[in-house]
């Protein structure tokens, strides 16, 4: 009997912990939006945009790459809300599953670069002497690339497509989460509580993931925001120079390269809509980092 | 002050074969079968044993690695960077003929930069949170998020539709025909010179904010100087050492967006130069080229370190 009240009161006790979670989440998300305005409106667009790319088939009024000879090059709000491109296919359809596309790369290859660098920054900084030096000048080497030369060197040994794109944008990312991170690290190990931490026994490892990592999150969230803007930019650039994501897969750098080359009379709309897309999510994810490192940057925070 | 330029130059070295190293690990390790990479899977498969023999042996391929290595190394120290596969044009001369204009829009992007961010972002500075401040901030914001190849294929478009006006194509140099010239690069340089303007206007301001609340401004001002001479003369010195420092990596910036933004104006430059020779699947030119654009950058930040003293007495060359 007493037993079963314990388990209740415990239930009752992990139902309201539960519910005073969220509530703290969304508590601190409405602090955010009404400290940030502009970084919250930023925040639901990208959302809105997410969702749009992520029920693509649902939301998209035609087959991206149906190729409609009936209906060649329809200009906008006739019966396609965006016009048709040269091959009649809708583009509407195809900004949808190209911000499918786009996002899914520049967000993958943020993480994977970020996350890659942290990791090594946080090991040079705690590991210091001559592997910190080596790997420094290592960095320092791979920033000296300008980003969409590196990433055209790297797509040419691995040839283009969804994942080599990803890991080349990537790559590009990496010096800039080891840089960062690295000098966050380098605070962090200098404060007593891990000389504490190695006093009491506690192996390198062990203080590198509980006590260092915990303190680079808030950096780390910083910077991924702040280069998905610029991860939208490079696959863009690259889409446009015909070496990113290969046709016909629609991506919104794709869909603006060739416009000017291969014809005398370029239609607009085909030029308009595509680089709209692009510099409203840069701007969105911009705005968005801006905030964010205000929010969460403790130097900055109180001021 | 020799000492440090010495020093400096070696320091150099190292990046610089590391560049090396790092390019032809990806474009000559990385890849694995170089022939596949020439003429792709299928065609790689269709050649006979003999004929891979022969085209490994004409190009060098049949040597091991660290001889290849080597060998680059001479020829580009030599200045000798071989030919293309395609046509048999000899790749020190592409370099010549088309750094010229590449030259001359990042010369001009570098001038226009300068020219209309410095000036946004010390309006700005100056009249914090005035009307003119947040027209900047909002301009700076709005020419940060927007890809300047896209401004360039707008450019092209609109002056094609409403204008129907191209500049000129095929390379021209200004020597020939300055005005043809000029036609080519002005509309390069000015879109990759705005886009750089804005970097440039945001740093500039939140440099300049950071100086102005300094104590020697306040002396300057309590000793009568007008707000220009205290602007100009005295903050505007200290301010421009972070500009200068970001303009090392704008460089970067602007080197990576040129290659977009002269396909966008399909200007016979570097960068077109540089997409040819990935669609030829050249590794040649493409090694060669993506080098040139590694040295360009780690050659601007070295002028830029050197320069410091010039503007800074108080750093020491020790």
């Amino acid at each position: 009997m007493t037993q079963r009240v314990e388990t209740r009161a415990q239930k009752a006790g992990v139902a309201s912990a539960g519910l005073r979670g969220t509530e703290k989440v969304w508590q601190s998300l409405t602090t955010f939006a009404r400290r940030y305005p502009v970084g919250a409106v930023a925040a639901v667009l990208l959302v809105v945009i997410g969702l749009l790319a992520a029920v693509a088939p649902v939301v998209s009024p035609h087959d991206p790459l149906f190729l409609n000879f009936a209906d060649l090059q329809q200009p906008p709000l006739s019966r396609y809300v965006l016009g048709t491109d040269y091959e009649g296919r809708d583009i509407l359809s195809r900004l949808i599953y190209g911000g499918r596309v786009s996002l899914e790369v520049s967000v993958l290859s943020v993480v994977l670069g970020t996350t890659v660098g942290a990791v090594w920054g946080i090991a040079t900084a705690f590991l210091g002497g001559k592997f910190d030096i080596i790997s420094q000048r290592g960095v320092e080497i791979i920033m000296s690339f300008p980003t969409v030369i590196l990433a055209m060197g790297l797509l040419f040994a691995l040839g283009g497509g969804l994942w080599t794109v990803t890991v080349a944008i990537a790559v590009t990312r990496l010096p800039f989460g080891a840089r960062v991170i690295r000098s966050v690290a380098l605070t962090v190990k200098a404060l007593p509580y891990v000389d504490a931490a190695r006093a009491i026994g506690a192996s390198d490892l062990r203080i590198m993931v509980c006590h260092i990592a915990p303190q680079c999150v808030a950096p780390y969230l910083v910077l991924a925001t702040a280069h998905l803007g610029t991860a939208i930019a490079i696959e863009a650039s690259l889409g446009f120079l015909g070496i990113g994501i290969t046709p016909p897969t629609p991506s919104w750098g794709n869909m603006l390269g060739g416009i000017v080359a291969n014809t005398y009379k370029p239609i607009w709309w085909l030029v308009v809509f595509p680089g709209l897309a692009i510099s409203i999510t840069i701007l969105a994810f911009n705005l968005l980092g801006d905030s964010l490192r205000d929010a969460l940057d403790p130097k900055l925070r109180g001021q | 002050m020799h000492t440090y330029i010495a020093r400096r130059l070696l320091y150099a070295v190292p990046t610089l074969l590391g560049l090396t190293i790092i390019i032809f690990f990806v474009l000559r390790v990385l890849p694995g079968d170089p022939l596949v990479l020439l003429y792709g899977e299928g065609g790689s498969a269709s050649l006979t044993e003999a004929d891979k023999q022969v085209i490994k042996a004409k190009l060098g391929l049949d040597r091991p690695l660290y001889q290849q290595y080597a060998h680059w190394l001479k020829d580009v120290v030599t200045g000798e960077f071989g030919k293309t596969f395609a046509r048999g044009d000899n790749v020190a001369e592409i370099v010549l003929n088309r750094g010229v204009i590449t030259g001359e829009i990042a010369l001009l992007a570098v001038i226009v930069s300068w020219l209309v961010g410095l000036p946004v972002g010390i309006l700005g500075a100056v009249g914090q949170n005035s009307v003119l401040d947040y027209v900047a901030r909002f301009l700076t914001i709005i020419f940060l998020a927007i890809p300047s190849f896209w401004v360039a294929v707008l450019v092209v478009v609109v002056s094609l539709l409403v204008f129907d006006y191209r500049a000129p194509l095929g390379i021209i140099h200004p020597w020939d025909d300055f005005g043809a010239n000029m036609r080519i690069v002005l509309g390069p340089g000015m879109v990759l010179g705005l886009a750089t303007a804005a970097y440039i206007a945001r740093l500039a301001r939140s440099s300049l904010l950071e100086v102005i609340r300094d104590d020697y401004i306040r002396t300057a001002r309590a000793k009568g100087l007008n707000e220009r001479v205290v602007v100009l003369r005295h903050a505007l010195r200290n301010a421009l050492l972070p500009v200068l420092t970001l303009s090392g990596v704008l460089f970067s910036i602007l080197l990576s967006g040129s290659v977009a933004v002269e396909q966008g104006f399909t200007v016979p430059g570097l960068g077109s130069a540089l997409i040819q020779a990935f669609q030829e699947r050249d590794f040649v030119v493409v090694q060669n080229l993506v080098l040139l654009y590694g040295v360009l950058y780690v050659v601007i930040n070295l002028l830029i370190d050197l320069a410091y003293g010039l503007l800074d007495p108080r750093i020491q060359y020790t």
